[in-house]
């Protein structure tokens, strides 16, 4: 064995770099204080360990990187641990670079011999938040995806090279699968292989000049080993503490039982990093923020709105490249006495700045809409009064928050559902593709830009969608067996839930319901028609229902054909005419709601009858129609509540 | 990194305010030793630990699903006994996505007596390459390294360590159609046993 390390020195030095490493000189013994550049270092190990198990994983692709991460989070044994570590690291690194420089400054550790270190110490800060801002985008979800737009977006105003600096760092003029590559490279491989170069020159430079004490020293001299060695790894167990407690925080938060998550199949369900929507570029995101330790840069930025480009010139590169001259010149200014005051007087006013940004910021997002919504009801109150400055302001500020917090709260639900959809297994095509088409997510939005303007739809479990005053019938559960009740019934028919606010509250049918020979239907014959009419519909909420009462949908069927004078106006099962009134077969179905949708005015719908409803489609060319086919079965999936929905047992 | 050279007039300095450095109490030292070790053993682990989890998720066991696949008609496979290559169409998961009806696979069905056929997996169980039917010498031939193979499967010559993988393959009569269904599954190569990929 002793040969052996004999050899092993002879041949390599071995030995005594471990000496050298090992038996460092510590003047004054061991501090907690001379920890922060290890805990440093402890971090970087962290994200080079992590990001190269999750580079295995990872696809840069705009098709697959969304899909490659969610199945790190949701499929992959410990994907939630690996991804979260690498997460709340990164955040954890920004913290840790923030205090050990503020430590440098504050303990002139810039004079002589030390200046190059110190600049040294910013090139990594900055090739640090360079990591930071290249992995925000990689997962590809609606917040990394629109943040990062943003950020290089204002790469435009840049003077002279901006739009060729902007096309380089994107990979042409669009975000896509370019962009993806060229942040991963840079992310996973450009600049992590700077930083380590960088690193050991730093760290060498600090070998050679030795720590830089704190006076009074405390005790007798000591070396790196093994009392700072031990001080050392206790902080740096201290953050993966406080790391994995980031990690695990659903669960401290009462978000979720720890015993729910400890019996789930999978703990990456609640645990670990946020996951967002699959990024669609066609939809945009309201709430686009970068991470929170970018926030101040972005709140900065808003201080220079109204400037137009030199504004934005000035907030987003001039000021802040100043700011950081002003740091590399520190350990210039800090050779007079008064420079080195100067210098912590700077530090400690970015930090203010820095502070005082960030609190800003989140308070207009996330608290506003709460202070501002007493301003936002008292101008409302008094319609057409001209609003005062103040007032404009304030629901200025309310609006702005109002969108963010509705977009955090959309992208959440979309978020869950995403991944839902995801469970099926993804298309080539990419999970956005299942957003897209699913009509859990579209139909609501789609509802609302299109038929909210006169339908109402209010649900009595989740809300309500119409703008404005309802003109036509609510929609909510349309074919349903209540539904249709309701529109039989001689109170309910006349009210704005049906036909109250329409040209139909006049109209046959109004008088057939509420007339005399209607009323002298039985209630069970009334009730056996309800069944067979809504069971024409085939909605997936009633299917048990409709098998179960087989015998009263026949005998309603022939009420409805033989009986009760429905196909005096409609056509049903064959008998009766088109043109008068809705066709009654397959009334609420899909091929029927798609059909009435497209074309209200066609003799099998309202025909000339129809009160105001558009047409949405009702040519051959798509590009001539209000909505593509697409989006009307969309919409008509949506209303009949047909949807995917997962199993109640998770799939693996 | 560590090289220590020539001290700075700043290090000369603070070596001289400081007292020499003092070889640490013994028994304290011990603790302090064994306690670093531990806990830096710890925190550089970590990391890995969490990266091997994820690593080694391929080597979970999931449940092997043969799937019974409808190759073909009865009538496309030629009547004279001799074999014809078919692809397998499946529904195919490949990570996070799915693919439905993809050529998941190959296989040489062979008539054996009228509404009889028997399966082969086109793969080579020596190092899986796609082997070939030769009408001349009516044996299967591998491209790679020349393992030969009876018309049956049987092994001739060559490398491989057995012969060509048989299949469950059943003739079944479905709307009047008579149709061709392979227990589709693939198997390790290079080793005598035959034994089916999970």
């Amino acid at each position: 064995m002793k040969a052996l390390v004999a050899w092993l020195e002879d041949r390599t030095g071995m030995a005594s770099l471990m000496h050298a490493a090992l038996y460092e000189h510590v003047p004054g013994g061991a501090r907690w204080r001379y920890v922060w550049g290890s805990t440093l270092v402890f971090a970087f190990f962290v994200q080079l360990v992590t990001g190269t198990f999750l580079w295995m994983c990872y696809s840069p692709s705009g098709d697959s990187a969304w899909e490659s991460v969610y199945y790190i989070q949701y499929h992959l044994q410990g994907g939630w641990l690996l991804r979260g570590l690498h997460h709340y690291m990164a955040q954890a690194m920004v913290v840790l670079l923030a205090l050990h420089l503020m430590q440098v400054v504050i303990d002139g550790a810039y004079r002589a011999p030390r200046e190059v270190n110190f600049w040294l110490g910013l090139i990594l800060m900055q090739i640090v938040l360079g990591l930071s801002l290249t992995g925000y985008l990689l997962p590809w979800d609606e917040k990394g995806y629109w943040a990062t737009r943003v950020a290089t977006n204002l790469m435009g105003v840049v003077p002279l090279v901006g739009e060729q600096l902007q096309q380089l760092v994107v990979g042409g003029s669009e975000y896509g699968s370019y962009t993806l590559t060229r942040f991963f490279a840079l992310h996973a491989g450009v600049l992590p292989a700077l930083l380590v170069g960088f690193l050991v020159v730093h760290v060498a430079l600090f070998r050679r000049h030795g720590l830089t004490v704190k006076q009074p020293l405390r005790g007798p001299d000591a070396t790196f080993w093994p009392d700072q060695i031990l001080k050392d790894s206790v902080a740096c167990l201290a953050i993966l503490i406080v790391v994995l407690l980031l990690i695990v925080r659903p669960m401290l938060s009462g978000q979720h039982g720890v015993s729910e998550v400890v019996s789930a199949a999978h703990p990456g369900d609640y645990l670990g990093a946020d996951l967002g929507a699959p990024a669609d570029p066609a939809s945009q995101y309201s709430a686009a923020r970068p991470e929170w330790y970018f926030l101040f840069l972005f709140q900065f930025l808003k201080l220079f709105s109204g400037y137009g480009e030199r504004g934005e010139l000035m907030g987003a590169i001039v000021i802040p490249g100043a700011v950081m001259l002003l740091l590399f010149l520190m350990p210039l200014v800090g050779r007079w006495k008064l420079g080195h005051r100067f210098n912590i007087g700077l530090i400690f006013c970015l930090l203010l700045g820095v502070v005082l940004l960030t609190g800003q910021a989140f308070w207009d997002d996330n608290l506003a809409r709460e202070s501002f919504a007493g301003w936002v009801h008292k101008p409302e109150a008094a319609e057409g009064a001209e609003l005062t400055d103040k007032e404009k302001v304030a629901v200025a500020r309310y609006d702005a928050s109002e969108s963010f917090l509705k977009a955090v709260e959309e992208s959440e639900v979309t978020a869950a559902r995403a991944r839902e959809l995801a469970g099926q297994g993804i298309p080539p095509q990419g999970a956005i593709s299942l957003v897209r088409g699913d009509a859990k997510i579209q139909g609501p939005k789609l509802f609302a830009a299109h038929c909210a303007s006169c339908h109402s739809y209010e649900d009595p479990r989740a809300g309500e969608i119409h703008s404005g005053k309802a003109s036509a019938p609510n929609l909510f559960g349309f074919a349903s067996r209540t539904w249709i009740a309701g529109l039989l019934d001689p109170k309910e028919i006349v009210s704005a839930r049906y036909f109250g606010e329409t040209k139909h509250k006049e109209g046959d049918m109004v008088g057939f319901v509420t007339g005399e020979d209607f009323a002298k239907v039985s209630a069970a014959d009334k009730e056996k028609i309800v069944m067979a009419l809504s069971a024409q519909a085939h909605l997936p909420s009633q299917e048990d229902a409709d098998a179960a009462d087989a015998a009263q949908i026949v005998a309603g069927t022939e009420l409805i054909k033989a009986k009760v004078g429905c196909i005096d106006c409609h056509r049903f099962a064959g008998e009766g005419e088109l043109g008068t009134a809705p066709e009654l077969s397959g009334y609420g179905s899909r091929e029927w709601l798609t059909g009435m949708i497209a074309n209200p005015n066609h003799e099998r719908f309202y025909g000339e009858k129809n009160d105001r409803m558009p047409a949405f489609a009702p040519r051959e060319k798509p590009a001539e129609n209000g909505l593509n086919r697409r989006d009307i079965e969309l919409l008509a999936d949506w209303l009949r509540g047909e949807w995917y929905e997962p199993d109640a047992a998770p799939s693996e | 990194m560590a090289t220590s050279t020539q001290p700075t007039p700043g290090q000369k300095a603070q070596a001289k305010a400081s007292t020499p450095a003092a070889a640490p109490d013994g028994r304290r030292g011990f603790f302090a030793k064994v306690l670093a070790v531990v806990i830096g053993s710890i925190v550089a682990v970590f990391p890995f630990a969490a990266g091997l989890a994820v690593f080694f998720d391929p080597l979970r066991k999931k449940a092997s699903d043969s799937k019974e696949i409808m190759v073909t008609s009865l009538d496309a496979v030629p009547a004279d006994g001799t074999p014809r290559q078919f692809p397998v169409i499946a529904d195919r998961n490949d990570a996070w996505n799915y693919f439905p009806k993809q050529p998941i696979g190959a296989v040489f069905l062979r008539r054996v007596g009228t509404d009889k056929v028997e399966a082969l997996n086109v793969i080579c169980p020596h190092a899986g390459c796609f082997v070939g039917f030769s009408e001349q010498r009516k044996e299967y031939l591998c491209p790679c390294h020349t393992s030969a193979f009876a018309i049956d499967g049987e092994f001739v010559s060559g490398p491989s360590p057995r012969g060509l993988d048989t299949l469950t393959c059943e003739v079944r009569e479905i709307e009047g159609r008579q149709q061709v269904w392979v227990t589709f599954k693939d198997f390790y190569c290079g080793i005598a046993d035959k034994k089916a990929k999970a």
